[in-house]
């Protein structure tokens, strides 16, 4: 997928001042944060997160070790594992399957990785035609291919008109306004593709390292036959998905539905080890593994490993100030919110989304919520330290704050600046109360007042007091 | 019981009266109350634009500013939250000054938690008639569990009606540089503060850090509010409202 987290503050800013949009994900966050209130109510949460934490740095520390066990096991069972470095690596390895397997149709359910590769367009350019099957996924297939929004919801941003409309124009057939209807005629289109389609592709939310089974966690049936309809079926994950063992998957399996959609337990959730066997009804004759890297080995033993243990259940952005505001495209790739703005600097290149560890306001209650307990305002703080690092702040800025800090070392002189700049300001308030402009600070008055100081600095007092 | 008063930069600059006012409750609690003169920030600014050299010099002043108190106490959730929680992360590859910033540290308040759970105030001082309502800001709900307190310290004053607002623990959208960075999302993030508070009928906000204040006040007035009164709790507690 294209990279434009680089235009991050000219399209939130945008973002911020539409009321519609915001109307849009506050009624997500009612649903999505109202619902993990009341669900993770009936379990012991913080007990559940500290194991499901254990659960998932243990297997980030071992990862090679796991993930060779998951190999054997999955190759034991007929499955092939297969490697890729980057999202490149992903489209070939997809697109060679399909021309080993003769495939013309991919049915997809929801991958993110296939995201990150920008895969739909590798698997048009190879003449297999690509068709989402997650309801959310197939909107925004249909719609000229449009980047999500949101990673467990991705038409989070669009209003059900908005899909009335669009259905309207592409299914050709009369315009509904019922989320039913809109459902049934979205499934109709889809079920000659389930039955027509040589290939299925889905993500995975996790890989058992001891049975070599992918699990999958989804609310419409799309996944189940995406995973067991056509001949061949190829998973995409990230290799940080990695699981010792099944009681593992019941312990995060405990946390991912509460924390995701405020579910006790998903509408489906599907354990898939190996290939059909002779005495199934059903199930792929071709099992495929595509483990990806891209970004992520790197990350071992670097101070953002913590990140790795990233279920991807979409808590911390159903929780964060900003992304409610600005929503999942401001963001300008493929994972928004929080975990974004730790994940997408990482993984694109911290030049090329500055903006992304900044627009927070370290509020830390995406870090509260995480069902993995990662400290993502710690990241995106070590991510800022970087950018000071590699002299990737502007010069402006770096200059004010190295003067403010010299200045606060100093107490003489530092008194003596706070008490002119404190002349300034109530100069600028004109004996009043507040500040309409601030040229300092243009974009502080802009959308509210600043209020006046007092008049003089506590230390100036202070030091006549006495 | 020695309290060293950290009077953070915010306050020196923009509001000396909660300096004063939460010296006042200090001793109201039976505290000696030093306040050193040469203190200026906690680094705060510095360690959350990413420059950790910056924060760790401040930081070690401070450290040496503090040592021989008791207690340090902030009319700030937030630059109480930086000593005790973030301190120690800037020293962690130094044993012997990460020893002291962990001291000192465990000692740091913020000012209702210290009133409330420390000093165990039991008359507060102040008297105030109203209807007011609490904002929870982000640093010292998260970071140091300051929750009950200040709720604990305004129900010993009969005047005051505490009424909660929704979204009471949402952040208000200040965020140190954010605010300035993004000014778009930072306002509208104080406006829609403004609008559960207003909604909740209170006279006052009620809070305990000038980040927030700073924002939710100056987003009050732009929105031609100029009735809802916007309070520290150092302010109501100590009589100076
Ligand atoms: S960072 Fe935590 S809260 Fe956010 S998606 Fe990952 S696991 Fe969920």
């Amino acid at each position: 997928m294209l990279v434009r987290s680089m235009h991050f503050k000219a399209r939130a800013g945008a973002a911020a001042a539409d009321r519609v949009l915001q109307g849009k994900l506050a009624t997500a966050k009612g649903l999505f944060v109202d619902g993990r209130r009341r669900a993770v109510a009936e379990i012991d949460l913080e007990a559940t997160r500290d194991a499901s934490q254990t659960i998932r740095s243990r297997a980030v520390a071992d990862l090679d070790l796991w993930l060779e066990r998951f190999e054997q096991e999955a190759t034991r069972r007929g499955g092939q594992v297969l490697w890729a470095r980057d999202g490149a690596e992903i489209c070939r390895l997809v697109t060679e399957i399909a021309r080993r397997h003769d495939v013309k149709k991919a049915i997809k359910s929801k991958s993110m990785l296939s995201e990150e590769a920008g895969l739909n367009a590798a698997l048009e350019a190879a003449g297999v035609q690509p068709v989402e099957t997650d309801l959310g996924e197939y909107i925004l297939q249909i719609n000229d291919n449009e980047p999500p929004s949101h990673i467990i919801a991705p038409v989070i941003h669009k209003t059900k008109e908005e899909v009335a409309d669009l259905f309207a124009r592409v299914h050709g057939k009369p315009r509904k306004t019922e989320i039913g209807e809109m459902t049934r005629e979205a499934r109709e289109m889809l079920r000659q593709h389930f039955l027509s389609a040589d290939m299925g592709i889905s993500g995975g939310n996790f890989l058992v390292a001891e049975t070599g089974s992918v699990a999958l966690v989804t609310n419409e049936g799309n996944g189940r036959m995406v995973t067991t309809l056509p001949r061949v079926h190829v998973v995409i994950t990230g290799v940080e998905k990695v699981i010792p063992t099944l009681e593992d998957l019941a312990t995060l399996m405990r946390i991912l539905p509460r924390s995701a959609t405020g579910q006790s337990i998903s509408n489906y959730f599907s354990v898939l080890t190996g290939v059909k066997r002779p005495e199934d009804t059903d199930g792929p004759e071709h099992l495929y593994f595509i483990l990806v890297d891209n970004g992520r080995v790197g990350l071992l033993g670097s101070e953002f490993q913590d990140m790795l243990r990233c279920i991807r259940c979409a808590a911390c952005m159903n929780h964060c100030p900003v992304y409610q505001t600005v929503g999942g495209h401001a963001y300008g790739w493929v994972y928004p919110g929080p975990m974004g703005a730790v994940l997408t600097p990482l993984f694109v290149g911290i030049e090329n989304a500055l903006d992304l560890p900044h627009a927070a306001t370290m509020c830390n209650q995406c870090s509260v919520v995480c069902p993995v307990k990662i400290p993502l305002p710690d990241l995106m703080r070590k991510l800022r330290e970087q950018q000071v690092a590699r002299s990737l702040r502007p010069w402006g800025e770096r200059a004010a704050l190295r003067l403010w800090a010299w200045l606060a070392r100093h107490p003489t002189l530092y008194a003596f600046a706070a008490k002119l700049g404190v002349r300034y300001l109530n100069w600028l308030a004109e004996g009043g109360d507040r500040i309409r402009v601030m040229g300092v600070a243009p974009s502080w008055t802009a959308g509210r007042d600043f209020p006046a100081p007092e008049g003089r600095t506590f230390r100036e007092l202070y030091s006549e007091r006495k | 019981m020695k309290v060293g008063l950290f009077v953070t930069c915010l306050v020196d600059l923009m509001r000396p009266r909660i300096g004063f006012a939460a010296l006042r409750l200090l001793q109201a609690a039976g505290c000696e109350v030093v306040v050193p003169t040469t203190q200026t920030c906690c680094g705060q600014p510095a360690y959350n634009s990413g420059d950790r050299r910056a924060a760790r010099l401040l930081a070690e002043k401070l450290i040496a500013e503090f040592e021989s108190c008791d207690h340090v106490v902030a009319p700030s959730g937030s630059c109480a939250g930086m000593i005790r929680m973030h301190y120690p992360d800037l020293f962690a590859d130094d044993p012997a000054w990460l020893e002291r910033a962990a001291a000192l540290g465990a000692r740091t308040h913020e000012l209702s938690d210290f009133l409330a759970t420390v000093a165990r105030l039991d008359k507060v001082p102040g008297a105030f008639a109203g209807t007011v309502t609490y904002h929870d800001a982000c640093s010292g709900l998260r970071e140091l569990g300051v929750k009950a307190q200040p709720r604990a310290l305004l129900a010993k004053m009969p005047g005051v009606r505490l009424v909660e607002m929704d979204g009471a623990e949402e952040c208000c959208g200040f965020g140190g540089a954010f605010a300035v960075k993004f000014g778009d999302i930072s306002a509208r993030l104080a406006e829609k503060k403004c609008d559960n508070l207003r909604a909740s009928g209170a006279d006052a906000v009620v809070l305990s850090d000038l980040g927030c204040m700073l924002s939710i006040e100056g987003k009050l007035r732009r929105m031609g509010d100029e009735k809802t009164r916007v309070l520290h709790i150092a302010e109501i507690l100590s009589g100076e409202a």
